[in-house]
C-alpha cells in the first residue's frame, strides 16, 4: 500500500478525484453542485492523460540543438493536444448543463433536485387528472 | 473530385448544412428547413454513392491533411459504417421531412434551432461511423451528445430536466470511453485503429489494455443504453418531442452499438474479447436482462412514447446479444435489427407524434375508437408493432429468427429463450395498444372529431411500414448479400 502510494501518488490522486466528481454527480441533491461534480470528473482524467506525457528529465517538445534529436528527452506532445481538445469539449458540455440550468431555475425558482422532482411530478399529476376530465365530459 | 474524400464528405456536408440551416433560419424560418432538407438528402446521396462503392467490401480511406496514418487522422468507409451512414442519413431525412406541428408539437416556434441541431445530430453521428482514430471518435461522441442534449431539452419542463440528467450520465460515459483510449494510447502510443490492431497482440495479457476494453465497453454501454446503464434513456426518449425521440431511439443510441462493434473486433479483435477478457459474454448476459427489464417496464407504462422508450431499452438488449455472441451468423441478425428496429422504432414514434397533434392524446387507454378515426397512419402503427413483436413477414421477425438461429448455433439457450420470451412480452404491450385502437370505442369528443394527421405524416409513417414489409420479403437478398459477408469479415477467420 505504501509503496503504491510511493510509486503510483499521482493515479492515486486520479482515481480519487474520480471518485470525488462521481460522489458529486449522483449524491448530492443540488443541481449545481453536480456539475461542479462533473467538471472534477472530466478534470481528473485531462490529469491522467497529462501525466501519462511526462517524461522524467524532458524538456517541453519544441525542437532545441542543445538537447538535440533524441526523442526520450523532450515530454510526449500528444496528450497535451488531445486534453486540449477535450477540454473545448468539456467546456461546451458544461456550457450546455449551465443552460439547461438557467431553465430549470427560471422554471422552479430552485437548484435542489428534490424539489424540482416533486414539482414535475406534481405537473404529471394534475394532467392526468384534466385528461381524467375530458373523459368524463362528453358525459356529464 | 477524388473519390478518396468521401467519407470526409459526409460529415462535413452535415456540418455546413447545420450552419446555413442556422443562419438562414434567422432570415426565414421556413428557409431552414429547406436548408436542412437539401442538406440530409446531399448526405443520402452521398451515403448511398459510398455503399455503392464499398458493398462489395472494399474500403475507401482519407487521409486528413495529408499526413498518412498512424501520424495523420483517418478516415475509412467500410461496408459496416456505410451500413450505419446509409441508416443514419436515411432516418435523419424523415425527421427532417416530417412536419414540424407535428414532430415538435411540444414546443411551438423552436423549429429553427431544431433543424440546425438534427443536423449537427446527424454529423456526430456521421461522424463517429467513419472515424477511423480512437481520440477523433470521441470528439464526434461529444458532438452527437451535445446536440442530442440541446434537443431533447425542446420537450419542454420535465424534458429540461431529463436532459439534464442524460448529460450528467453520457458525459461519464464518454469520460470512460476516454479514459479507455488513454490506457490504449500508453500502451500502444497509438490511436489509430488499424495501427492499435496491429499493435495490440504484441502486448498479450496486459492488464492495461483489459483495463482499457472494460472502460470502454462500459463508456460506450452507456451511450447505447444497455442494461443496466440505460437509467438515462426512458425519461430522455420519453419527454423528447416525438421527431427527436424517433431519431434518438432510431439512429443515436445505434451508434454506440455500431461504434462498440467496430473497437471490440475491429481493434480488440474477436479472440481477445470472447477468451482473454470475457466482454462478450458480459454483453450477452446483460443485453438477456436488459430485453427482460425493458419489455416489462414498457408493459407497465401508459404514456405511450415512455412505452416506446422502454421498448427501445429491451430492443438494445437484442443488439447487445448479437454482438456478444461473436457468431457470423448472430452479429448479422444483430447489424439487421439495428436496421429493423431503427425503421420500426421510427414509424412508432412518428404516428405518436402525428397522434398528439391531432388529438394531443398520448395515455394507451385513450386512443380508443382512434382505428376508425385515422385509418392510414393507425395501418402504420399495427404493421411496425407486429414487426417488433416479430410476426412474419415483417422484418422483425427475421432479425429475431436469426438471433434465435444464432444463439443455439453458438449453443448459448438462455438467450435463445429469452429472446422468444421478449416476443411474448413485446405482444402484450402492443397488443394493448393495438384493443384499444381498434376494439374499444371511445368516449371522448376530441377522438370522434380526429382526423388523419395530415399527407406528410400519414406518407411518412407508411412510406416506413412498407419499407418493413419490403425488407421482410426481401431480407434473404440483404442479408446473404451484404450483412453476412460483412459479419464474416469482422470476425474475421
Amino acid at each position: 500500500m505504501v509503496e503504491l502510494l510511493a510509486d503510483r501518488y499521482w493515479y492515486v490522486l486520479v482515481l480519487l478525484l474520480l471518485a470525488i466528481g462521481l460522489y458529486g454527480m449522483f449524491a448530492l441533491r443540488n443541481l449545481a453542485k453536480k456539475v461542479i461534480g462533473m467538471t472534477i470528473f472530466t478534470t481528473a482524467i485531462y490529469l491522467f492523460f497529462i501525466e501519462g506525457s511526462v517524461v522524467e528529465g524532458g524538456t517541453a517538445p519544441v525542437l532545441d540543438p542543445a538537447v538535440g534529436l533524441d526523442p526520450g528527452r523532450y515530454v510526449d506532445p500528444l496528450p497535451h493536444l488531445l486534453i486540449l481538445t477535450a477540454i473545448v469539449v468539456g467546456v461546451a458540455i458544461v456550457g450546455v448543463a449551465l443552460a439547461l440550468l438557467v431553465r430549470i431555475y427560471r422554471t422552479h425558482g430552485t437548484l435542489d433536485e428534490d424539489v424540482v422532482i416533486d414539482r414535475l411530478g406534481r405537473e404529471e399529476a394534475s394532467a392526468a387528472s384534466d385528461a381524467a376530465g375530458t373523459e368524463r365530459e362528453p358525459g356529464a | 473530385m477524388s473519390p478518396t474524400v468521401l467519407p470526409l464528405l459526409l460529415p462535413v456536408t452535415a456540418l455546413v448544412a447545420a450552419m446555413c440551416s442556422g443562419l438562414v433560419g434567422l432570415w426565414r424560418a421556413t428557409a431552414a428547413r429547406v436548408v436542412a432538407l437539401v442538406g440530409v438528402a446531399a448526405v443520402l446521396a452521398l451515403a448511398l454513392a459510398g455503399i455503392a462503392a464499398v458493398g462489395g467490401g472494399d474500403s475507401i480511406h482519407h487521409e486528413i491533411g495529408g499526413w498518412p496514418p498512424p501520424i495523420g487522422i483517418e478516415y475509412v468507409l467500410d461496408p459496416l459504417s456505410a451500413f450505419m451512414a446509409v441508416v443514419v442519413s436515411g432516418i435523419g431525412l424523415f425527421a427532417v421531412v416530417f412536419p414540424a406541428r407535428a414532430g415538435f408539437a411540444l414546443v411551438p416556434g423552436r423549429a429553427v434551432p431544431m433543424y440546425a441541431l438534427v443536423l449537427l445530430l446527424l454529423a456526430g453521428l456521421l461522424g463517429v461511423a467513419v472515424s477511423g482514430d480512437l481520440f477523433h471518435l470521441f470528439v464526434f461522441l461529444e458532438i452527437y451528445a451535445i446536440a442530442s442534449y440541446a434537443l431533447v431539452a425542446l420537450g419542454g419542463d420535465r424534458a429540461v430536466y431529463a436532459s439534464f440528467r442524460y448529460l450528467l450520465i453520457g458525459t461519464v460515459g464518454s469520460g470512460l470511453y476516454l479514459l479507455g483510449v488513454g490506457f490504449i494510447y500508453f500502451s500502444t502510443g497509438s490511436l489509430n485503429m488499424a495501427d492499435v490492431a496491429g499493435l495490440l497482440p504484441a502486448l498479450g495479457d496486459s492488464p492495461t489494455v483489459a483495463g482499457a476494453a472494460v472502460l470502454i465497453t462500459v463508456g460506450l454501454g452507456i451511450k447505447m443504453a444497455l442494461f443496466p446503464l440505460h437509467v438515462w434513456l426512458p425519461d430522455a426518449h420519453a419527454t423528447a418531442p416525438p421527431a427527436v425521440a424517433a431519431l434518438l431511439a432510431a439512429v443515436q443510441v445505434k451508434i454506440g452499438a455500431y461504434a462498440l462493434v467496430r473497437i471490440l473486433y475491429g481493434v480488440f479483435g474477436p479472440a481477445y474479447v470472447t477468451e482473454q477478457v470475457p466482454i462478450a459474454s458480459a454483453l450477452v448476459w446483460f443485453g438477456a436482462a436488459g430485453i427482460l427489464v425493458g419489455s416489462v417496464m414498457a408493459i407497465a407504462q401508459r404514456d405511450v412514447k415512455r412505452m416506446l422508450a422502454y421498448s427501445t431499452v429491451a430492443q438494445l438488449g437484442i443488439i447487445g446479444v448479437g454482438i456478444g455472441l461473436a457468431s457470423p451468423l448472430a452479429l448479422t441478425a444483430a447489424l439487421f435489427h439495428v436496421l429493423n428496429h431503427a425503421v420500426m422504432k421510427s414509424c412508432l414514434f412518428f404516428v405518436a407524434g402525428g397522434i398528439y397533434a391531432q388529438t394531443g392524446i398520448k395515455e394507451i387507454p385513450r386512443f380508443a375508437g382512434l382505428g376508425r378515426r385515422m385509418p392510414l397512419t393507425m395501418a402504420a402503427f399495427t404493421v411496425a408493432a407486429l414487426s417488433m413483436v416479430g410476426i412474419p413477414p415483417t422484418a422483425g421477425f427475421f432479425s429475431k429468427l436469426y438471433l434465435v438461429l444464432g444463439s443455439v448455433e453458438a449453443g448459448a439457450w438462455v438467450p435463445a429463450v429469452v429472446i422468444v420470451g421478449s416476443s411474448l412480452l413485446t405482444a402484450a404491450y402492443f397488443l394493448r395498444v393495438l384493443e384499444n385502437i381498434y376494439a374499444r370505442t371511445t368516449t371522448e369528443a376530441v377522438v370522434d372529431r380526429a382526423r388523419e394527421p395530415g399527407a406528410v405524416v400519414v406518407g411518412t409513417v407508411a412510406v416506413l411500414g412498407v419499407t418493413l414489409l419490403v425488407t421482410g420479403v426481401a431480407n434473404v437478398a440483404l442479408v446473404e448479400g451484404f450483412l453476412e459477408p460483412l459479419a464474416v469479415s469482422l470476425l474475421g477467420p
